[in-house]
């Protein structure tokens, strides 16, 4: 791991089933990134995108290799130590927003700093109010999810993955059902985030237009990488 | 349990209001069976208590036995009492004792007696009769004979006795009529009957008399003795301690109503578990009905634990807010079912007003508070399984990543 890298894999496994159905899906990964590092995950559909991200955000464990991250050895890390380095360092956004339905915009951005705390404080929701000022949700701060539009959602999501201050940001096809508008927002957003608060992002995506405004571009087919 | 579990808790019940109004109506239905039947079993007790106890002694002292007896039993000689016939059964010694008595907790009313069997003759017709001879004040000591008076008088002259009404009517007997008493002593005179009773209790009816305590000790040949000395105690249920104690100061043989009513307290006791199975079935629902809405609830928010889990929510916390759930529609449901029941059963008579043909429910052993408590241990227990299953959904198959 270079100096500067905030995670580093080395021939990193993973494979699903066992006996005769076993299947190899990623197939020896070497990849690390640097803080502050901004990329885009290509590849097609099946190609592994996915489950990497999973692994990286230890939702998952890999088969073989290794795998750490801030001098964590996360391959060896038990399931408690894994939960409570992904609530400290990790941040997610996924295809879908996942947001609770029954918890406003505010709440809903502040729920991974709650759960780690076990309350709500005063600190979290004023973090969480500048967040939701930040992708241009101040107004919608009392907003239960079903009142708000796909756009919308996905912009509080990127502020829920935030507000722990994460290290990285995963975001497995962030803009995947949205237009092109909303599309660019998100991206747009993402990008101020990652130059003004210096969190390192990793999006995968089928979207040249969206690739293209990452200054990195890591290609998977078929579980190896052919270009990072 | 931390204040975030609970404000998730709260916020999923207050999110779904029909269905957790519907939780708690159920734990509520299963609350107030709970009560009802509690009150049911215990009033039914109570009743059949008061209706057994009313009329009876509830310890009655009487002479020790002297029968005989194999003295230090497994020794290798053998040494054997014999019931001593030379003597009458009574209490020689008896004033003395009264004092001891009336100072003895719980007593209630003492009467001493004498007893003794007669017959009644009326013409050619004869009838064996029980005499009891009470002291002057003590006729309704211990059954109310003054309130079953149907005819005459409860006053008790030198020569007057109380009949029961079955025995008036089979000898055509009427009050003011003479008839003629010869008792087991060989000793007869003549009484005027003073009035008639009918105690509801078949064999008073028909084989008690009640006369005075000096002429009854006249015509059974007591000098100074008596047969027997009656006692009432409060509360009834308290009698084998009240006999157990008197047994030892008075050096008598005290037997409580309790020993010669066995078969009231079996059913007593059959009742009671019947209650039981019950409430437990009522508990048993409970736990059925709030588990297995939760497993339903659970399986439709998969994806919302899931996202929790992948945002660093411990196994903990979600174990936290199902328990925290389903304890509270338990308590919530226990509490509005435990204030229906109390408001429901709040204008019934009490049980010893009851009036035959109504269910005798005593509202004071409704055991509320136990039924709330049961309720919500239920509750919690019921949910420690589904919430144990939230804690274990995978984020990445909830979410579908
Ligand atoms: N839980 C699983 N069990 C078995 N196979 C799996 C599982 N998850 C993923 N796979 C397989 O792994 C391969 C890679 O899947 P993955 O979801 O990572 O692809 P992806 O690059 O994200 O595709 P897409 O662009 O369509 O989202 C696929 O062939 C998929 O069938
Ligand atoms: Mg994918």
């Amino acid at each position: 791991m270079s100096a500067g890298s905030i995670f580093a894999v080395t021939g990193l496994t993973k494979s699903f089933g066992e006996g005769e159905t076993q299947t190899l899906v990623i197939k020896g990964i070497d990849l690390s990134m640097a803080a502050g590092e901004m990329a885009a995950l290509l590849g097609p559909s099946g190609s592994g995108k996915s489950t990497l991200l999973t692994i990286l955000g230890t939702l998952m464990r890999a088969s073989g290799g290794t795998h750490t991250m801030l001098g964590v050895d996360l391959m060896h890390a038990s399931e408690a130590q894994r939960t409570e380095f992904r609530s400290k360092n990790l941040g997610f956004v996924f295809q879908f927003h996942h947001l609770l339905p029954d918890l406003s915009a505010l709440e809903n951005v502040m729920m991974p700093a709650a759960a780690a705390a076990g309350r709500e404080t005063r600190a979290m929701r004023q973090r969480a109010t500048e967040l939701l000022d930040a992708v241009g949700l101040a107004d919608r701060r009392e907003y239960r999810p079903a009142a708000m539009s796909g756009g919308q959602r996905q912009r509080v999501a990127v502020a829920r993955a935030l507000i722990n201050n994460p290290v990285l940001v995963l975001a497995d096809e962030p803009t995947g059902n949205l237009d092109r508008e909303s599309a660019d927002q998100v991206m747009d957003l993402i990008r101020s985030i990652n130059q003004t608060m210096g969190s390192s992002f990793l999006i995968s995506t089928h979207d040249e237009h969206i690739a293209a405004q990452c200054p990195r571009r890591i290609e998977l087919l078929d579980g190896r990488i052919i270009r990072s | 349990m931390s204040p975030y579990a609970l404000k998730l808790a709260i916020r999923h019940l207050l999110s779904h209001p029909g269905q957790t109004a519907l939780l708690m109506a159920g734990v509520a239905l299963g609350v107030s069976v709970f009560i009802f039947m509690s009150a049911l079993i215990g009033g039914l007790a109570t009743l059949l208590t008061l209706r057994t106890v009313g009329s009876i002694p509830h310890v009655v002292l009487e002479r020790p036995d002297r029968d005989p007896a194999i003295l230090s039993p497994g020794a290798s000689a053998r040494v054997v009492l014999q019931k001593d016939l030379s003597r009458r059964d009574q209490i020689a010694i008896w004033q003395p004792v009264l004092p001891i008595i009336e100072g003895t907790p719980g007593v209630t009313a003492i009467s001493p007696q004498i007893r003794g069997s007669a017959f009644v003759e009326r013409g050619q017709a004869v009838a064996p009769v029980g005499v009891i001879g009470v002291m002057p004040g003590k006729l309704s000591a211990i059954a109310d004979i003054d309130a079953a008076i149907v005819d005459g008088s409860g006053s008790l002259p030198a020569d007057g006795i109380l009949i029961g009404s079955v025995l008036a009517r089979d000898l055509g007997l009427r009050v003011g009529q003479v008839v003629r008493l010869s008792s087991d002593r060989a000793r007869a005179r003549s009484f005027r009957i003073g009035g008639i009773f009918t105690l509801g209790i078949a064999s008073a009816d028909r084989q008690a008399i009640y006369m005075n305590f000096t002429t009854a000790r006249a015509l059974f040949d007591l000098s100074t003795g008596i047969s027997r000395i009656e006692i009432k105690v409060e509360p009834a249920i308290g009698a084998p301690g009240v006999a157990e104690r008197l047994r030892r100061s008075t050096g008598l043989k005290a037997t409580a109503w309790t020993e010669d009513n066995k078969q009231l307290f079996e059913g007593l006791d059959a009742q009671a578990r019947t209650g039981t199975i019950i409430k437990v079935f009522s508990l048993v629902t409970i736990i059925v009905g709030i588990a297995s809405a939760m497993l339903l609830s659970i399986v439709r928010r998969q994806s919302e634990i899931g996202i929790m889990r992948a945002m660093g929510a411990s196994k903990g916390l979600v174990i936290s807010i199902y328990v925290l759930e389903g304890s509270l529609i338990g308590l919530i449901g226990a509490i509005v079912g435990a204030a229906a029941a109390w408001l429901v059963l709040l204008p019934l008579p009490p049980v010893s007003q009851v009036s035959s043909g109504d269910l005798p429910i005593d509202r004071q052993q409704g055991d509320f508070l136990l039924a709330i408590t049961l309720t919500t241990i239920a509750a919690m227990l019921a949910s420690i399984l589904p919430a144990r299953r939230a804690a274990r959904i995978d984020p990445v198959e909830a979410i579908g990543a």
